[in-house]
Parts: structure tokens; sequence; C-alpha cells
């Protein structure tokens, strides 16, 4: 029901002329004909649509409640691998590490692409800068993070050297200790992220009609004013969007603890989507794996639910 | 007066924007520097930027150290298939949610619309017992069939084109009797070019930097994609700074000179899918 209302409502936003197409369509074709072309049309997709999305979600949602190591018996066990998962220490420490992660990344990303936004929503030379800020963005996660393990060396790299150099300060052991490691691969996803965030941003300043700001000049508002009353508050519907997206794919951090620290040191790099991997392709323990999997589904779902409803609103308000 | 007052401002602007594009290139730089240093340089204290010699001995034990032009092979030719495939099949299905009249079209696109909802790694335990199955495990198939079949969020942005439509572009055609493939080959596919180069930019990038789903499908080295190599690459040489900046040069090098060349189209396009999604 909330993705049907949501369907028709993303519909009029962004193409209005559109819901009327079908009761105009001109009788000439037999209504058959039609519909054998438009199922051969979805064909493809549909196919791919049954077999690599539902099925494999329904499955995932029967493994969830089986036991099974991959080769032997399945034993049904219910919700036990659910149960398990919040006593299992491994998980735990998954979640609060996820969670710690997305606190620092996602709100540094967003006031600094926010930021970056608005200082090059009107200056010259506008394109050259997005280039740079964008071309974290377009990188293989595998190769960044090597370079970031260079970078981020607490002997040799870079920024320890500057640290010490310019500021007199002994940078960490960043990606060796336990409590730096999340701060450091935050770093790095902030790095990452900034250029995404900035595009949507950018797109979503080109929507504040200019004639606000005109106003506000003539009343005598200084740009400060005009970024707190004009500004800010008229980005919020992109500022929500971005930020729900962004709280989505820090929920799936991976990449970079892989490849960096393997999930340490003493698993204090040891994420979520970590855990569902090391449980099912380490440990072979595919029905504990696919539970923390549907837990991570249900807060994605949560989430996307809690963006769409509340976008809807913020669009009609804005409208 | 004023006047003056807004030039100091803009050239603060201009600062700080400056700094900040100098943090976001300085990562890739101080990879090229130490890419092309050896290992007496890499760990001089302070660290200096232009190496002297230039090794560029470390590219050409980085290309042969493992089989890197394999891999990109590898994920150049998985690439071209996933994106062609899919440019034809979400098209193909977005022209009929958008254009053609059928019996539950609403609800199957609402089906369509709810797996965008479902991460990746929910479906991976399933997937891969499916491919285990199919006796796909370590072939490349599993990157390319599910992808080519299915991406709903394909679907989802060109249907957005598509409705943009106005029927009176059909409605010609129709009249001079020509079929729906025809009105969506000559008439349709024309006019959402600037949605379907979006979508295929789209594609390309996530496949080509995609580490989950090759990480889980492939053990044979023959096989790997360009970052599966450079991870495999990471394990041999962890000491190796040099090799190691190398290593991320060659995948990284490349992929920046298209960026570089195409910024244009390929920021417009990410903008493009973002807003439309």
């Amino acid at each position: 029901m909330v993705m049907s209302t949501q369907t028709s409502e993303r519909s009029e936003t962004f193409a209005p002329t559109v819901e009327r197409t079908d009761a105009m369509w001109p009788s000439m074709k037999s209504s058959t004909s039609e519909a054998l072309w438009g199922y051969f049309f979805i064909l493809p997709q549909a196919i791919g649509l049954i077999g690599f999305a539902m099925v494999p979600l329904i499955l995932a949602f029967a493994l969830s409640l089986m036991q099974w190591d991959g080769f032997g018996a399945r034993t049904f066990v219910g919700l036990d691998n659910f149960i398990g998962q919040f006593k299992d220490p491994d998980f735990n420490i998954a979640v609060v590490n996820t969670l710690y992660y997305t606190v620092l990344t996602v709100p540094t990303g967003i006031i600094l692409s926010m930021l970056v936004a608005v200082g090059l929503n009107k200056v010259k030379g506008k394109v050259l800068y997005r280039l740079f800020y964008f071309m974290p963005n377009i990188t293989m996660s595998v190769a960044v993070a090597v370079v970031f393990m260079w970078l981020l060396n607490g002997d040799f790299g870079l920024i320890n050297l500057y640290l010490r150099d310019w500021f007199g300060i002994q940078g960490p052991q960043w990606l060796t200790d336990t409590r730096f490691v999340i701060p450091a691969i935050s770093l790095l996803s902030v790095w990452v992220g900034l250029g995404g965030s900035m595009v949507l941003f950018l797109a979503g300043l080109q929507g504040i009609s200019a004639t606000y700001y005109e106003a506000a000049e003539i009343d005598g508002a200084n740009k400060w004013q005009q970024l707190r009353h004009i500004t800010i508050p008229l980005l919020s519907p992109t500022t929500f969007f971005v930020t729900i997206i962004s709280i989505i794919s820090s929920f799936q951090v991976f990449d970079q603890s892989f490849v960096m620290t393997g999930g340490g040191p003493a698993k204090a790099s040891y994420t979520m989507v970590f855990h569902i991997y090391d449980s099912a392709f380490v440990d072979f323990t595919f029905g504990k794996s696919t539970a923390a999997a549907v837990i991570l589904f249900v807060i994605i779902l949560v989430l996307t639910l809690i963006q769409m409803r509340i976008s809807k609103r913020w669009v009609h308000y804005e409208g | 007066m004023l006047t003056k007052r807004l030039k100091s401002s803009t050239i603060l602007l201009h600062i700080i924007l400056f700094i900040g594009a100098v943090f976001m290139t300085v990562p890739f730089l101080w990879m090229v520097s130490s890419a092309l240093k050896d290992l007496g340089q890499v760990f001089l204290v302070p660290p200096k930027w232009i190496p002297d010699p230039f090794i560029w001995g470390n590219f050409k034990a980085s290309l042969t150290a493992l089989p890197f032009g394999r891999a990109y092979y590898n994920s150049i030719y998985i690439n071209i298939i996933v994106v062609v495939a899919q440019l034809i099949t979400c098209s193909m299905a977005a022209y009929a949610f958008a254009k053609i009249r059928f019996p539950f079209r609403d609800a199957i696109f609402i089906l369509f619309l709810a797996t965008m909802m479902v991460p990746g790694q929910v479906t991976i335990i399933p997937l891969y017992l499916i491919m285990k199955n199919l006796g796909w495990i370590d072939t490349h198939l599993p990157l390319i069939v599910p992808a080519a079949l299915l991406n709903a969020f394909g679907v989802f942005l060109l249907r957005q084109f598509f409705m943009g439509i106005p029927r009176e572009m059909e409605e010609a055609s129709i009249i001079d009797g020509a079929n729906r493939w025809t009105i969506y080959t000559r008439v349709m596919l024309p006019l959402v070019k600037p949605a379907l180069s979006a979508l295929g930019i789209f594609t390309f990038l996530g496949m080509w930097n995609s580490f989950f789903y090759p990480l889980i499908f492939l053990n044979t080295p023959d096989l790997f994609t360009v970052p599966m190599m450079l991870n495999l690459y990471r394990g041999m040489y962890a000491t190796d700074w040099t090799l190691m900046m190398a290593g991320a040069s060659v995948a990284l090098i490349p992929v920046l000179i298209v960026y570089i060349v195409g910024q244009r189209y390929i920021i417009e396009g990410v903008t493009l899918s973002g807003i439309k999604g």
C-alpha cells in the first residue's frame, strides 16, 4: 500500500503528463495483442526479477529459519538463528562498529558536501572544481583502500608525516589501533562519498528559485542569513534524501575494512556485512549468516520506508 | 565599496575551494609519486614529492607480477556484455511499463521497485547456492547473467523518461501501421538517448568497481576482475609500498583518464540518475 501510493506520487512529481496515457490509447489494436506485446517487452527483466531477486529472497527467508552448513541435512530451527544473533558477541560487535562508523561518516559527509555545493553553486570555474571533488567518487574501492593504507601508515604515512611536520602531533597508528581504525575508515569514506552527495546537493540548489535571494537581498539579508533562512530550509528534501541513502550505504560498508584491516585489529573494524560474509563463507553457517542479512534488510527497509513517507510530505509542502 | 567587499569574499571562497580540491587530489598524486620511487626514497622524512630518480620499473614489475592484463580483459568484456544487455532489457521493460497497457502492469512494476530495497547481501547466499547448483561457481556467469537480466533501478529510471515523451510521437507510427517493436526501436529509443547513456555510465562504474560479488563467485586468479587482482596483489606485496602504489595506479589511472575526458557526461549522468532515483 505504501509502495503503490509512492509510485503514483513519484510519477506525478517527475512526469506530470504521464498518468493519462492509458485511457487515451487509440483502440486500433486489440487489447490482447497489446497485452502480449507488453509481456514480451518485460520478459527479460521479469525473468531476472523472478530468478535473481524473488526466488533468492524467499530462499533467504527460508534459510534464516534453518541450520545448515551447506552440505549436510537442513534442520528447521524456527527463530533460533535470530535469537542466536543477538546473543552472538560477534554480531553485537559488528552492530556497534557499524553504528559508530555511520555516526561518524554520515553527518560529516552531509555537512561537508553541502558546504562544498553551496560554495560551488555560483562560482566561476564550477565545472573544474566539480571535476576534482567528484573524482574519488568514481574510483575503485579496493584501489583507494590500498592507497589509504599507505597514507594512513602509522610510521611513514603522509598524514602522520605532515601532522608531525606542521603541527608537532604524533599521529596514531590509524589502522592497527582499535580506537582509530573506524575513524580512519570513516575518513576514507567521507573522501570518497563527498563528491556524490555534492552532485545531488548541486542539483537541489538548481531547484531553488533566484527570486528568493533577490527578495532577501532587497530586504538587506546578508549571505549567512540567506544560507540559514533560504538555502538550508529549501534544500531540506535533498538533505533528507542524501541522509537516508548515506545511512543505507554506511550500513553496507565492507570493501574498505576487508582490504585495509581484514576486520581487525581485534575485530575493531568488523562490520555487519563482514559478519554476514564471515558466517557464510568462512564458517559455512548459512542459516546464521542469512539471519544476520535479514536483520540488515529490515533495518534498510525501515529506513527506506521512512524516507518515502517523509519525502512525500516534503514534496507536497514545497509544491 | 560594495564591489570591493564582494571581490575579497569571492577570493576567500576560491582559496577555500582550492584547498578542498587539493585534499581531494593529494591521495592520487601521492600514489603516483610513491609508485615512481624506490624503497630508499619512499621512507624519506620529510616526504619528497618528486621522485629522484624516477623508477619506471615499478610499473613493469607490477604488470608482470600478476596477470593484470588478463584482469583488465576480464573486467572489460564482462562490463561490455552487462552494459549492452542492461540497456536493451531495461529499456524494453521500461517502455512497456510506460506506454503499453497490459494486465497486472502496475503490480509487476511495484515488484520491481520493491527489489530496489533489498540489499545485495541478503540475496547473495541463496544466489551462491543457485549458482553452485548450476555449476557456475568460478566462472564469469554469476557476474554477467543476473546483472544483465535485472536492474530494477535502470527500469525505473528509463520508465520516467519514456513517460515524459508525448503520445503524439507514437501516434503517427501507429496510424502508419507500425508494430510495437518498430516504434520502440525507431521512435522511442532515439528519444531517450541521454537517459540510456546515463544508465550505461552508472552500470559501467558500478560493475567496474564491484568487489563483493567477484569475491564470492571467483577463485581462479585467471578469472579475476581488476579489483580482485589488486586485492591479491595487496596480499603479496603488503610491505613494499612502491609496488603496492604501482599496482593501485595501474588499477586507477585508466579510469581516471576516462573520467577526466568524459567528466561532464559522467557527472550529469550520475546527477540524472540520482534525481530520478
